[in-house]
């Protein structure tokens, strides 16, 4: 494993070395030392490797990921894993607002509780989160799955596109255009899957599901296929 | 784009070491406010029954000769106490009107703060500098609220930098803006005898809430009103001369975080300034919910 300490290196330096960009490693375990809520830690990551962040990181941690694994042993701020587009991200403790904006592809994992906006404008990201989320979570949620242990705060879902929503606990209130839905088979299917991948021990039959009335934007099924 | 930063220390025997551990918050702050910095500590000293933290441009400002004139005056001890371009005006007497003296006879004088353990220091500059400048790594206390400035519609002035405190040991740093300030300072102007220094809107904010707690608000209450008639964005932390609190608006999009032991409430823009405060691998760490007020101590 390679040690990338922040209190010696710059930023820009250990990101360029997780990005393979040095040249000079061939590693594919890394840990990152004294985070101390930097910004952008590990972000624009597009290889395979594995990633230990030991303690609390600040803002955009793991941003734009591609392929790679990045461990948070500690919280992140606003923003972790935003765009990201494969690959997996945990955090161990809280996530800030906005977890996982927009990300179009791989698996976040927050075990404790998401503040506001998580998963606002995702657009195909699977995120499980073990403890509760804040207001606004899935704002405009067009495509992917938020998993959410605990309970949801007010306007979940709002002006939801057509994202996926399991919530075992209570929802404060739903979003506009945001209602529950029957639980089917292959929804707990899939339920369970991501309950397993993110490490979690829950029943699917514990949750219920809320998706888009479809009401608030043109949706023609006939176009199905370029959602 | 601002910083804010507070400290709120629950355990008295760290109260010497206030000034040493909120120094490094402030600094960790100077990438979202570079211009200029303020810092509101909270040191109550038995001995002293009222303050005032007076400013003047002028370095060689003749303090003493203030302080003998206001005491003649008032009929009260006065002492006199530069530090750098401030000056604290300190007596016995619990109560007496140094506020009032300083508006009536020494209008070229500014005044940073008044009440009983409040003290306001700020100085346009990096927060670094201006916290050597006043020597706030050495000072014992028992709360500090601070603020990182980076001006985009105001000059950048010591006048205009945060906290603002309209009197009897209330200050606020802000970071956000509010659209209904040049109407709601009228208002507390004309109805409520408010006196203000500046333009700036953060300061109408620290008014209605000196208001509302002259009418008999507790800061609760007095933040539930805000909520109502505050309109715009905002993440505030709010000193009183006993208590600490925190309040973001229904959206909620001027970031917060706050961390919290047994020892002490830490609240920063970023997680970075609360970084190495002592015990904090072990704090419970959580971003302010949206119009959800948090209070430590008595208010």
């Amino acid at each position: 494993m390679e040690t990338l300490d922040l209190a010696e290196l710059d930023i820009r330096d250990v990101n360029r070395r997780l990005q393979g960009r040095t040249g000079d490693s061939d590693a594919s375990d890394f840990e990152v030392l004294n985070p101390l809520g930097r910004h952008t830690i590990a972000a624009g990551i597009n290889r395979p490797i594995n990633v230990h962040i030991r303690g609390h990181a600040g803002y955009y941690c793991a941003g734009m990921n591609q392929q790679a694994k990045v461990t948070i042993e500690g919280n992140a701020g606003v923003g972790v894993a935003e765009n990201m587009m494969s690959g997996e991200v945990r955090v161990t403790g809280y996530a800030g607002q906005s977890a996982g904006a927009t990300g179009h592809g791989g698996l976040l994992v927050i075990e404790g509780d998401a503040s506001g906006r998580c998963g606002i404008s995702m657009k195909g990201i699977d995120i499980v989160v073990g403890g509760s989320v804040g207001s606004m979570s899935a704002f405009m949620a067009q495509f992917g799955t938020l998993v959410v242990l605990g309970d949801a705060g007010a306007d979940l879902g709002d002006s939801i596109y057509e994202a996926r929503l399991y919530v075992r606990g209570s929802v404060e209130r739903l979003g506009a255009d945001c209602i529950e839905k029957e639980m089917r088979d292959e929804h707990r299917e899939q339920l369970a899957d991501l309950l397993k991948r993110a490490g979690f021990d829950a029943n699917p039959d514990e949750f219920r599901r809320y998706g888009s009335a479809r009401q608030l934007y043109n949706f023609k099924v006939g176009n199905i296929g370029y959602y | 784009m601002c910083g804010i930063v507070g400290l709120y220390l629950k355990n008295p025997e760290l109260h010497p070491r206030l000034g040493e551990l909120f120094a490094p918050m402030l600094i960790e702050m100077t990438d979202r406010g570079p211009d200029s910095a303020g810092i509101a500590v909270y040191r109550e000293d038995p001995a002293v029954g009222t303050k005032v933290c007076a400013y003047s441009a002028d370095t060689g400002y003749d303090w003493n000769g203030l302080a003998r004139q206001m005491a003649d005056d008032l009929g009260v001890d006065v002492r006199a106490e530069r530090n750098s371009t401030h000056a604290l005006l300190q007596t016995s007497v619990e109560g007496a009107d140094l506020r009032g003296w300083l508006e009536r006879e020494r209008p070229d004088v500014r005044i940073m703060s008044s009440g009983r353990a409040l003290e306001i220091y700020k100085e346009v500059g990096l927060p670094e500098d201006v916290l050597e400048r006043f020597g706030i790594p050495a000072m014992a206390g028992s709360h500090a609220v601070g603020h990182t400035r980076m001006a985009t519609e105001s000059a950048v002035t010591t006048e205009g930098a945060h906290p603002f405190n309209t009197g009897d040991d209330l200050c606020l740093v802000h970071n956000g803006s509010l659209s209904n300030h040049n109407q709601l300072r009228a208002w507390l102007r004309h109805n409520a005898g408010l006196t203000f220094q500046t333009e700036n809107d953060t300061e109408v904010a620290a008014a209605y809430l000196t208001w509302r707690l002259r009418e008999g608000d507790t800061m609760d209450q007095a933040l539930e009103h805000a909520m109502r008639d505050l309109d715009g964005f905002y993440t505030f932390a709010i000193g009183t001369r006993a208590g600490f609190s925190v309040l973001r608006d229904p959206i909620a999009c001027k970031h917060a975080i706050m961390a919290e032991t047994d020892d002490w409430v830490g609240m920063a823009t970023e997680f970075r300034s609360l970084a190495r405060l002592p015990g904090v691998e072990n704090a419970r760490i959580w971003e302010p919910k949206p119009a959800t007020i948090y209070s430590w101590g008595s208010n």
